[in-house]
């Protein structure tokens, strides 16, 4: 996980270096990279300072976007909901996939479990979506028949605006937490065993291992792990619009799915795109911060 | 990479040796197993509603076996039925033209795929192995393209591929990511730094130039992390939506994802197509489930922290 350094290993150089065949090997990949990525990241930032419909001109309009935003009730709900799904999807999707990879440490080596557990992430978050849609359904879902079977009264997950956001979150920890956890149980494999056969000739417990040894020596894969997952989560749209679309009333209209509504609802493009940099300036503010707290640069594990 | 032999746990208490199962992990394996349970239980579910009756879900909901069971869900979803047929068994009548956007798929997904993950290996192997001046700047430029969400482009993107007159073409929906990700780059970049340097300076010494030492010896040294990194990028540009949905308005370049959210919407409110809906999505995620069965055993090992920092 430490950055490799930048020098390859020790090569003589050809003298002049390889300037010209690199050129050739990078160019592809360079050209992609500024006309679909660093282009398009810097028009971005433009467009949130225009008016612009697509069909006329982008027209320069200063701050007018921001200054609307901030007054834009629906903007501030949208990223209170949005907050809201990533903490509960974060908090149980973070120690789910923790649980299950130390279990598959600890308790099994079996590769199949690992793919299995690995199944949900191969589907799309809309078939997901669709799925956990029958799965819940009020009347006729085998959810609601078990909960009813319990003898409690159905629960309308979708269609109610306090379980909206929390269902929408748990069905995305249900795709993805599988592959949040290999990620983690790969970080587990740098572990020497013999740290565990040291501290079990101590009698240390599993428990207590657990707490002594791979909790701080994950930390740093945890926190690059958690900075992509939260990332992602601020991302959510798709299990959005195939579920609830935004309803009920506004209660999943999550800031993606605003942000889309603005863009190709209302084809107030430069208002869309300054709500993406709203977002993008939070993600980073996120990133940074985590970096900060977890020190995800320095890691024990090479 | 294999995993860790089983290991046995820890004694309850210091000193003695016993050998018989710990409550400690009975529980653990209990955990485990709901955890499978959870994970399969929704495909299994699918599975059993596609094949039963529409009008039959409704009267048995809990019934663990497919109720009147037919094969008429399939064959909705994959617009077998006239339409008469289908609206007779709870279908809406809105067809899926199926086998369009299964084609529609596996041409953006292909695409996306072999073209990435080969320019994305020819930039990782001058970042690791070339010596240029510039090199350290223009990769810093690359770690930095990392930190940008892809949705945030998704919008300027948009615009561009309008501009260039490629909306409503498969090739519109490919081209953002078909050059490279920042992130395929520096995961195959972190490979090729790991290949010790005699590799290179014996297939140098043998008299073959560098762009053969690429094709020849480092490339299909990097197989497994190749192979790795084209299952993920298959995976997730067949499961992509949002990018799709924004450059397809119609038949000739939708993908299955989009077709499905489609289907989904087209469903009244009140007697949806359950049976139907279901057989759609369970064919829009086979292919995915045959791609990862056959390269399961090659892939999980190897998914980690190869290249992200």
């Amino acid at each position: 996980m430490t950055m490799a350094s930048s020098s390859p290993p020790t090569r003589r150089p050809a003298p002049g270096g390889d300037g010209r065949l690199a050129a050739v090997f990078i160019a592809p990949a360079l050209l992609g990279f500024v006309v679909f990525l660093l282009w398009p990241t810097l028009r971005g930032v433009y467009l949130s300072f225009t008016r612009f419909n697509l069909l006329t001109p982008a027209e320069w309009v200063g701050l007018d976007n921001y200054v609307r935003m901030v007054h834009d009730p629906i903007f501030w709900d949208a990223l209170r909901v949005t907050v809201g799904y990533v903490l509960v999807n974060i908090g149980v999707q973070t120690v789910s996939a923790l649980a299950i990879a130390v279990l598959l440490q600890r308790l099994t080596g079996s590769a199949l479990l690992r793919g299995i557990v690995l199944t949900p992430y191969l589907m799309s978050n809309v078939v997901a979506g669709i799925v956990w849609l029958w799965i819940l359904d009020t009347q006729l879902g085998i959810g609601n028949e078990i909960v009813a079977g319990l003898g409690f009264d159905r629960i309308p997950f979708l269609a109610d605006e306090t379980w909206a956001i929390p269902t929408i979150a748990l069905i995305n920890v249900w795709r993805h937490v599988g592959y949040t956890a290999l990620l983690l149980f790969a970080g587990l494999q740098a572990i020497p065993d013999e740290m565990y056969e040291a501290a079990k000739v101590d009698g240390a417990g599993e428990w207590r291992m657990f707490w002594r040894i791979t909790l701080p020596l994950l930390r740093p894969v945890l926190a690059v792990v958690l900075i992509m997952t939260v990332i992602g989560s601020f991302q959510v749209f798709d299990t959005v619009a195939v579920t609830t679309a935004g309803g009920p009333g506004n209660a999943t209209n999550v800031l993606q799915y605003y942000i889309y509504g603005a863009a190709f609802g209302r084809f107030q493009f430069g208002y869309a795109s300054a709500m993406s940099v709203a977002l993008l300036v939070v993600l980073s503010a996120i990133t940074v911060l985590q970096y900060r707290l977890t020190r995800a640069g320095r890691s024990d594990l090479g | 990479m294999t995993g860790p032999t089983a290991v046995t746990t820890a004694p309850a208490r210091p000193g003695s040796r016993a050998r018989r199962p710990s409550l400690g992990r009975i529980a653990a394996w209990a955990v485990m197993g709901a955890i499978v349970l959870v994970t399969l239980l929704p495909f299994y579910w699918i599975l059993r509603t596609a094949l039963s009756g529409n009008a039959a879900l409704a009267v048995d909901p809990a019934d663990p076996l497919p109720v009147k069971a037919t094969t008429g869900g399939f064959a909705r979803a994959l617009g077998l039925q006239s339409t008469e047929e289908a609206i007779a068994q709870g279908g809406s009548g809105g067809g899926l033209r199926f086998w369009r956007y299964l084609l529609n798929s596996v041409v953006v997904s292909t695409l996306i795929t072999g073209c990435q993950i080969f320019f994305s290996a020819m930039a990782a192997y001058a970042f690791a192995r070339l010596r240029w001046r510039g090199r350290d700047t223009v990769f810093g430029l690359f770690l930095a393209g990392l930190m940008v969400p892809a949705i945030f482009t998704l919008l300027p993107n948009f615009v561009l591929i309008k501009q260039l007159g490629l909306i409503e073409s498969l090739l519109g929906i490919a081209l953002p990511t078909m050059f490279m990700t920042p992130f395929a780059v520096f995961f195959l970049r972190q490979f090729f730094l790991n290949v010790p340097g005699e590799v290179e300076e014996a297939a140098l010494l043998d008299g073959a130039g560098k762009v053969r030492i690429f094709f020849r010896v480092l490339l299909p040294m990097a197989s497994t992390p190749v192979l790795t990194l084209a299952v993920l990028t298959y995976i997730t540009s067949w499961n992509d939506y949002f990018w799709p949905l924004m450059v397809s308005y119609s038949d000739s370049s939708r993908v299955l994802t989009v077709a499905l959210a489609i289907f989904r919407a087209q469903t009244p409110q009140s007697g949806v197509d359950w049976s139907g809906l279901m057989a759609a999505t369970l064919v829009a995620a086979l292919p995915m489930l045959a791609l990862f069965g056959f390269f399961a055993r090659r892939v999980v090992g190897s998914i980690g922290f190869t290249g992200i920092k």
